[in-house]
């Protein structure tokens, strides 16, 4: 286990909803989040990206405990659904942070992020302002930033929730390239039983606040014993 | 498509405002203009007309850069803590100077910052320092951060919170420390909002009347509106007051020209208690720091409002109540408020009628587009020329008539609705339209037109926007001291007008009891307004 992420016996309390996670997302692997909406996955997401800390438990990332680290203390990037880019910032500056919170850049630094546009296919758009952008565009960008940022670890939460569903395969393509060429940790959270189907290695499913099934996409392609499961196959 | 009939109505009220509310402020100016042109010259240009202007444009320059330093800290601490203890009534109190009568605020700065006040006393504890003085620049300065600060902040805070809650995620995840986070996501907000709100605040002050005429230190500290209403109450020397009206005239056309070229602020998408996740403002230092920050700024604007309420409690409110002078002064402000309110609001709706008249041409010629354009330009026509020069004016119109005293309550209330008119525009403008996009088709294709449109489509829809408006135009004119200032007197006396002359005579027990009275009465019609505005933007 390399750069795994373990979730160990975590219990969380918010508000009047309570958690308890115990799971674990293969290292160099693509694991699946799925689960009725409101049942935890964002949660789930957000205490290995460190927005939430556990009541109880601890997070592991490649085996250490990162349970009381500062999100920006731990060896990951980020994709959200939207907003991922600052709307006032231009594209080169947006993949720039990724690097340097600060934006100083060194000469490679630069090259870097010119590579990494070049990469996902938007070579020349540097100065380019994220409103005159395609929304799948603004996530190609995202992902050029976690490419710059290369950490072990991606975390995406609906990252084509808000695409058409011819881009959002050419979306998932692209993922998969990056995490093959890469080797990254992969953790996603989604809505889609085909893009579940196309990009998975392993699938968690959170049903009210808890881990109700955990295991690999070919289980979990069969398993038809599990009303809840069988709902999400059917969507 | 309104009917042909219905066209030609709102042209017609359309042109009846506009021809109205040109004519009143036009035969002001031109009054001014008449009046023995060759002494004004010389007036214009003398050492001190020069120092009334450089202190007028000193004290507004300083006031906002100060107001606007204040609250991007203040709007900053704020953001940053979205769950600080009683937020929300720290938001709201800083709505409330907006709402206070300008004189009774000032009277509150005076209990906190005056010779006898709260800061004062402590630094005579303290050690006996020199007591500082409130009167002059400083004073000045105090008093515009007070009441212009908070609406900035404000303002600001909302700027803040339409960031997406995506943002303070990622700069969190990128490691972006506090000078990042102001450098790429904050100050960029901020960029956007400052200049208009400083164009706003710079306005306000400008053409400040009240409070420089309560805290100012004589010559030294008076600014053109003061120095107008100085020049014809005590000096009657209508020369300068006409040489200082037009040098007035001036510099606001020169404010506004400049103004246009900023965005105009909005307050729109202040989403109070949205779960936006601030880690940035969770640690330890980040806390206290912001924590200081809100608590003094709370200070800052409490002290003087606690002070307004414990003065005039001090007063023997009931014997001021059912006293002769202010059952009388009541009766008066609210003749004029209503009458005010009244003027305003109509001349609002008549305006949005005329333009939606234009609108709805299917080709408007350039002479449409321009009755359209100059019935929105109408509304602003008070910023320009602003109420102690339109006083000014008519008083010299009148004045050869004999006693200006019988006209003198009908030029208030007109000169309060024309004050009022931006500010009812503001609330009914975006509501009207807001209706007619979801209505005016359905209604037309029911063939629902006239009355019964009126009655079962409009009213229950605008009774909101439409209350909010009146009672904004009516606290305004409640709380207003600068129009009644030139004219009042023994026969005309409104609420301010009794507190300024008790004010003026040393009677301040009177005074305070008077200020706490008129301060409840305007907080509460525009408590009254923000509620109906608040469901406005809900719906």
């Amino acid at each position: 286990m390399t750069s795994g992420i373990g979730i160990e016996n975590v219990k969380l309390r918010l508000g009047s909803h309570a958690f308890e996670f115990h799971c674990e997302a293969p290292a160099a692997a693509i694991t699946a989040l799925i689960g009725p909406s409101g049942a935890g996955k964002s949660t789930l997401l957000n205490l290995v990206a460190g927005f939430e800390t556990p009541d109880e438990g601890r997070i592991l990332i490649a085996g250490q405990d990162v349970s009381g680290r500062h999100p920006s203390e731990r060896p990951l990037s980020l994709v959200f659904q939207d907003n991922n880019l600052f709307a006032h910032l231009d594209v080169f500056t947006n993949v720039g942070l990724g690097i340097s919170p600060s934006l100083r850049l060194s000469t490679a630094d630069r090259q870097a992020i010119t590579r990494a546009l070049a990469r996902i296919g938007l070579e020349g758009f540097e100065k380019r302002k994220p409103g005159t952008l395609s929304g799948g565009e603004r996530q190609r960008v995202a992902f050029a930033r976690a490419l710059v940022r290369n950490k072990p670890v991606l975390l995406l939460d609906e990252p084509f929730a808000a695409l058409d569903p011819g881009l959002r395969l050419s979306m998932s393509n692209l993922l998969l390239d990056l995490h093959r060429e890469t080797g990254n940790t992969v953790l996603i959270v989604s809505h889609d039983p085909h893009e579940v189907a196309r990009l998975a290695d392993d699938v968690i499913f959170v049903e009210a606040g808890q881990i109700a099934w955990q295991g690999t996409k070919s289980d979990f392609l069969l398993k038809r014993d599990m009303p809840a499961l069988t709902q999400f196959h059917h969507e | 498509m309104l009917t042909a009939a219905e066209r030609r109505r709102g042209l017609s009220y359309g042109a009846i405002t506009l021809f109205g509310v040109t004519l009143f402020v036009a035969v002001a100016v031109l009054a001014l203009l008449a009046w023995d042109a060759g002494d004004t010259k010389a007036r214009l240009f003398s050492a001190y007309t020069a120092r009334v202007l450089r202190f007028t444009l000193l004290q507004a320059f300083l006031s906002t850069g100060l107001s606007v330093l204040f609250a991007i800290l203040l709007a900053l601490a704020l953001a940053r803590q979205p769950r600080f203890p009683g937020r929300v009534w720290i938001v709201r109190l800083m709505a409330v100077p907006m709402g206070l009568p300008v004189l009774i605020g000032a009277l509150g700065l005076l209990g906190i910052w005056g010779r006898q006040g709260l800061i004062n006393d402590m630094l005579a504890m303290a050690g006996g320092a020199a007591p500082i003085s409130i009167y002059g620049l400083s004073g000045i300065l105090l008093a515009h951060v007070f009441f212009n600060m908070p609406l900035a902040a404000r303002l600001m805070l909302a700027a803040l919170e339409r960031l997406p809650a995506e943002y303070w995620l990622l700069s969190c995840g990128l490691g972006m420390r506090r000078l990042s986070v102001f450098r790429f996501l904050e100050w960029p907000a901020l960029r956007q909002v400052a200049p208009g709100i400083a164009g706003l605040i710079f306005m306000l002050c400008a053409t400040s009347f009240t409070l420089v005429l309560v805290l100012g230190g004589g010559p030294a500290a008076t600014t053109l509106e003061v120095a107008i209403y100085q020049s014809l109450r005590f000096d009657f020397d209508p020369p300068r007051a006409i040489a200082l009206a037009f040098l007035q005239i001036g510099v606001t056309g020169l404010i506004l020209a400049a103004m246009s070229f900023l965005p105009a602020p909005e307050e729109t998408g202040m989403t109070a208690g949205r779960s936006v996740r601030r880690l940035d403002g969770q640690g330890w230092a980040a806390r206290s720091g912001d924590g200081i920050t809100i608590l003094l700024a709370t200070i800052f604007l409490i002290l003087p409002l606690a002070s307004i309420a414990a003065a005039g409690f001090k007063a023997n409110l009931w014997t001021l109540v059912t006293s002769p002078a202010f059952l009388k002064a009541l009766w008066t402000s609210l003749k004029i408020a209503a009458i005010a309110a009244l003027l305003a609001v109509t001349a609002s709706l008549a305006i949005l009628t005329g333009r939606e008249a234009v609108a709805d041409m299917k080709r408007p010629g350039s002479l449409a587009r321009s009755f359209s354009a100059a019935l929105s330009a109408t509304s602003a026509l008070v910023l320009l020329v602003p109420p102690v020069v339109l006083g000014t004016g008519w008083f010299l119109v009148l004045r050869p008539w004999g006693d200006v005293a019988p006209f003198a309550p009908v030029l208030v209330a007109i000169i309060n609705a024309l004050m009022a008119l931006p500010f009812v525009m503001r609330v009914l403008a975006p509501a009207i339209e807001t209706h007619r996009r979801r209505t005016a088709r359905l209604s037309e294709s029911l063939g629902i037109s006239g009355l019964a449109r009126l009655w079962r489509i409009d009213l229950p829809v605008l009774a909101r926007p439409l209350l909010t408006a009146t009672s904004f135009a009516i606290a305004l004119s409640l709380g207003d001291l600068g129009a009644v200032a030139l004219f009042g007197s023994n026969e005309l006396t409104t609420l301010p007008w009794l507190v300024y002359s008790r004010l003026s005579s040393y009677r301040s027990h009177d005074a305070d009891g008077l200020a706490l009275l008129l301060a409840m009465l305007c907080l509460s019609l525009a408590i009254l307004g923000t509620v109906g505005r608040r469901e406005v933007g809900h719906d």
